[in-house]
């Protein structure tokens, strides 16, 4: 139903839009091969392997750096935050979502408004507190602030999900015999996983990506995440190993793009309000 | 003793009163359809007999106990959804079972059960199939399947029919109708299609406002209404009603007939002069579209004649038309409560 | 025919109320000890001389570290920074965003690899993006000045200037600028993704009926999708200006505040000042100059879940 001009104006729009957010990960990624020489030289088309490219910055970065460490403790941290937020969140959702009603919803909100308060207005009561408990400089400590992030944005994720289970199907498992508890462990659970899943890589991805608890929390090498390790380790003074850390970013980067953008439709409709449907638009 | 019985039940969200007084006791094995439009209470009403919500007042006795706030599975209720609610990822098999699952009931009665139920409703091919891929026809069949595992002491359905098309949905009629009669179970049937009030029902509660409005056969609804409500949301076309003499007279279109038999001369009947205005065919017989002169305004009335006497009239022409006055309801023009007595 | 089957045993899972309030304080608790009390301990600690040598509460001190703060010459800097970078952002970020979503919504082959390419920037842990720019704007080996320069846009004789590098990170305006752009890289993404959910809630028949009546493109965007698009704007407005205003990342990493404060903004001169610095109290104090947007931020969202939750499900 488009005219030529506009089929042509609409991919024009794509790739400049495709240019645009793809174009400093290629330089990243190109970088991350090339040879000093070649990376050092003014003279040089930056686009090009003008010298062969090499793996040496890449292997560097793995025996002769921290960021093997960096990985182990965001994946450690990663997973327990994950465990804790779904043990926080999922049954916070349900809750607001069927269970509890005015008080319920204010609460829901306030919940939410949580998100809003950014870890810059926070870091420094919370980097006394951390202190207080002794935790601080060891991963520990972002295990326990991490939630404040994830729990209100997965609650308000999940509760968008409850909300979009039909709620005959539970209570067809109440008359069928089970208890409020028990509708939702055999019956509602089971039907949210793809937004549990969603909920896990959002939880994971969000406490990989903080910079400023990680980098007040913690200060010594060992307990950094690469969030905060990847600037500081690889940064000596003044020299900066621009091919190992571009190849840091990227081994980060994407995996977390492609987890990330298989859940782009479910990320949409997470935004759409209840009763909206998916009417789709030409 | 009556399988169920609710007294002064009443529900309000704040100032709202969903449901405003109900008094029924529906006896054992009887078939109560409870009619109405939508926002007149049915759903509300069917969801506290069923223990998802909570009336704000009255009694629920199931069986003479009382379980007003007894949750559902406390209440040995088997529901039928509108939208079947089958649980989507489980087998027919597991979500037909699943009731007495949850009761703890052993693998082998288990299974023993399931067997009868699917028998029953002849959809032993189905047991491994999920429910998103069966058919809306097959899908009642199993949430039918699944409320009658576990024998009830009362089964409710919930416009059970209205997800279906209109060609299946007479069949099915019959099916559900013949399904209580097999069993006997005490049913509690939602409707807002008074066809199907009409046809299933032993008897109907018709409701509007939160309140029933009357409860009797359907017989009785239809020839005997309590007020304007019940004769206008009865029959198809609605029964006509006129303003005349300070009351208000209404009477079935099937007993408007042109012509003036002589019973009219006689002065038992009641006669008008209608302008007929359009003739639609209805396949075994024909609705007429009149006017007629009532007072200032002129007032549409329907009459409902079969295919021969249809051929006699023409669009266009003025006849007259009479109600003898057997067929004639009198209505209280402020309050619309029935009134009965002599005077024709 | 029927069993007696009232005897299931009512217990703490029937209580629908019970059981929910139980459900939800686990979070309850959680965020009232970890997000609750750290809010107030910020209050407390603005208003007394704590440092990170001596970080207990005491020495009241009023208003005085605000005061000390409002005086100091970073202030104005900062202040008018997070507001230009966040208001910049916001901009474009919401025109660019509504441009993506009308191209989103439409189905095309390659739409799977597309998203995923344009969700990268999202993807990208912030502080990695920050090193990604930093090097992309190198004030020796940037390509795009090499770009610049390939298409003489650069260099002796030409618009951008004599030199042959744009020495962003360095530079106020360049920096800001700089700045403003990795925000807007960053969070289109996620901008597009909450302005494609209010446009797919557009029923289709809308535009179908505008073709009908012979509508062409600009009058369908300007008159029909921009008007129904007004409340997730708002949504996406209020989540963009959230991000940008309370993020440190971006500026710790490249300009660093610079030269002197130019380049400088709220958050990242409160860590600055508290952690770095060591003034704790002084930390917070600026850390709460943020606390009026996020209130206003906070009562439009407020307004917002009230007016969709209004629409929401039965009593």
């Amino acid at each position: 139903m488009m005219t030529v001009l506009r089929r042509l104006g609409f991919y024009l729009g794509l790739l400049l839009f495709t240019l645009f957010a793809v174009f400093p990960i290629m330089w990243m990624v190109i970088t991350a091969f090339k040879q000093d020489a070649d990376l050092y030289d003014v003279a040089n088309n930056p686009f090009l392997y003008n010298l062969p490219p090499t793996l040496k910055h890449v292997t560097f970065l793995f025996t002769g750096t921290n960021y093997p460490v960096f990985l182990w403790n965001s994946l450690f941290i990663g997973i327990l935050v994950v465990i804790i937020t779904l043990l926080l969140a999922v049954p916070a959702a349900y809750s607001l979502s069927r269970l509890v009603g005015h008080w319920g919803e204010r609460s829901g909100i306030a919940i939410f408004l949580v998100y809003l308060i950014p870890p810059t207005l926070l870091f420094i009561p919370l980097y006394q507190i951390v202190t207080f408990l002794r935790a601080a400089n060891t991963v520990w400590a972002l295990v326990l602030v991490y939630p404040t992030i994830t729990v209100p944005f997965c609650t308000w994720l999940l509760l968008g999900f409850f909300k979009s289970l039909p709620r005959e199907l539970e209570e067809a498992a109440l008359i069928d015999g089970c208890s409020r508890w028990q509708a939702f462990v055999r019956v509602a659970l089971p039907l949210s996983l793809p937004g549990i899943a969603t909920g896990i890589v959002f939880a994971f991805a969000l406490s990989l990506s903080d910079y400023i608890y990680a980098t007040v929390f913690v200060s010594s090498t060992a307990s950094h995440t690469v969030s905060a390790g990847v600037p500081t380790e690889l940064i000596r003074g003044d020299i900066y190993y621009w091919q190992s850390l571009m190849a840091a970013a990227a081994i980060v980067t994407i995996p977390l793009a492609v987890a990330y953008g298989l859940l782009f439709d479910r990320l949409v409709k997470g935004f759409q309000s209840d009763s909206a449907g998916s009417e789709a638009a030409p | 003793m009556a399988t169920l019985e609710l007294r002064g039940i009443k529900k309000h969200y704040g100032s709202i009163h969903a449901v405003n007084g109900v008094d029924v006791a529906v006896a054992e094995g009887e078939f109560l359809a409870i009619l109405g439009p939508s926002g007149c209470g049915k759903t509300t009403l069917m969801r506290m007999i069923a223990g998802l919500e909570m009336p704000s007042e009255g009694e629920i006795l199931i069986g003479g106990k009382p379980v007003t706030h007894l949750p559902p599975r406390a209440r040995n209720v088997s529901m039928v959804f509108q939208s079947y609610a089958l649980y989507p990822n489980m087998t027919v098999a597991r979500n037909i079972a699943f009731p007495l699952k949850t009761r703890g009931m052993p693998q082998a009665e288990r299974d023993a059960k399931v067997a009868w139920a699917v028998g029953i409703m002849g959809i032993g091919h189905l047991l491994h199939r999920r429910p998103a891929r069966l058919s809306g026809g097959e899908k009642q069949k199993v949430a039918l399947a699944r409320a009658l595992v576990r024998n009830p002491a009362l089964f409710i359905f919930d416009e059970p029919l209205s997800s279906l098309d209109a060609q299946v949905r007479t069949m099915a009629r019959g099916e559900l109708r013949q399904l209580h009669d097999r069993t006997g179970v005490t049913t509690v049937y939602v409707t807002h299609d008074q066809l199907e009030a009409l046809g299933m029902g032993d008897r109907i509660a018709i409701m509007q406002h939160g309140r029933v409005h009357q409860l009797g056969t359907p017989q009785e609804l239809y020839d005997d209404p309590a007020d304007t409500f019940v004769a206008a949301f009865l029959g198809a076309p609605p029964m006509n009603m006129l303003e005349r003499d300070g009351r208000i007279v209404g009477f079935r279109a099937e007993h408007l007939m042109p012509g003036t038999p002589p019973a009219a001369a006689a002065g038992d009947a009641l006669s008008l002069r209608m302008h007929i205005s359009q003739l639609e065919f209805l396949g075994a017989e024909w609705l007429v579209y009149g006017e007629i002169e009532n007072g200032a305004t002129p007032q549409k009335l329907l009459a409902k004649v079969p295919p021969a006497v249809a051929a006699t009239l023409r669009v266009g022409e003025q006849r007259e038309f009479t109600v003898t006055r057997s067929r004639l309801r009198y209505f209280d023009p402020t309050t619309g409560l029935r009134v009965r007595d002599e005077r024709g | 025919m029927s069993e007696a089957e009232t005897t299931a045993r009512v217990g703490l899972g029937d209580h629908d109320h019970l059981l929910g309030w139980l459900m939800l304080a686990p979070s309850l608790i959680y965020i009232a000890a970890l997000v609750g009390l750290p809010f107030f301990l910020a209050i407390a600690l603005s208003v007394t001389s704590a440092t990170v040598g001596d970080p207990s509460i005491h020495g009241f001190v009023g208003l005085g570290n605000f005061v000390q703060v409002l005086h100091e010459s970073a202030f104005p800097l900062a202040l008018r920074n997070s507001v230009i970078v966040t208001l910049g952002t916001l901009i474009l970020t919401l025109v660019l965003a509504t441009a993506e979503s009308e191209l989103l919504v439409r189905d095309f082959r390659g739409k799977r690899l597309l998203q995923i390419l344009l969700i990268l920037p999202w993807a990208m842990p912030v502080s990695l993006a920050a090193i990604d720019w930093l090097w992309l704007l190198d004030s020796e080996f940037s390509p795009v000045d090499w770009l610049l320069r390939h298409m003489h846009l650069l260099g002796p004789g030409s618009p951008l200037g004599p030199a042959n590098h744009l020495y962003y990170y360095g530079r106020e305006w360049l920096g800001l600028g700089a700045i403003v752009m990795i925000n807007v890289w960053r969070l289109l993404p996620f901008a597009t993704i909450i302005v494609l959910a209010g446009r797919t809630s557009i029923p289709r028949d809308i535009f179908e009926q505008a073709q009908v009546d012979g509508a062409g493109f600009f009058r369908t965007l300007f008159s029909i999708t921009l008007p129904a698009l007004l409340p997730i704007l708002m949504v996406a407005s209020m989540f963009t200006a959230l991000l940008v205003f309370g993020d440190m990342a971006v500026t710790a990493l490249t300009t660093r505040g610079g030269p002197g404060y130019a380049t400088q903004v709220l958050p990242y001169w409160a860590y600055l000042k508290g952690i770095d610095g060591g003034a704790l109290s002084e930390g917070a104090a600026v850390a709460l100059f943020m606390f009026p947007v996020l209130l206003v931020g906070a009562i439009l969202a407020l307004r917002m879940a009230y007016r969709t939750d209004s629409q929401g499900d039965r009593p």
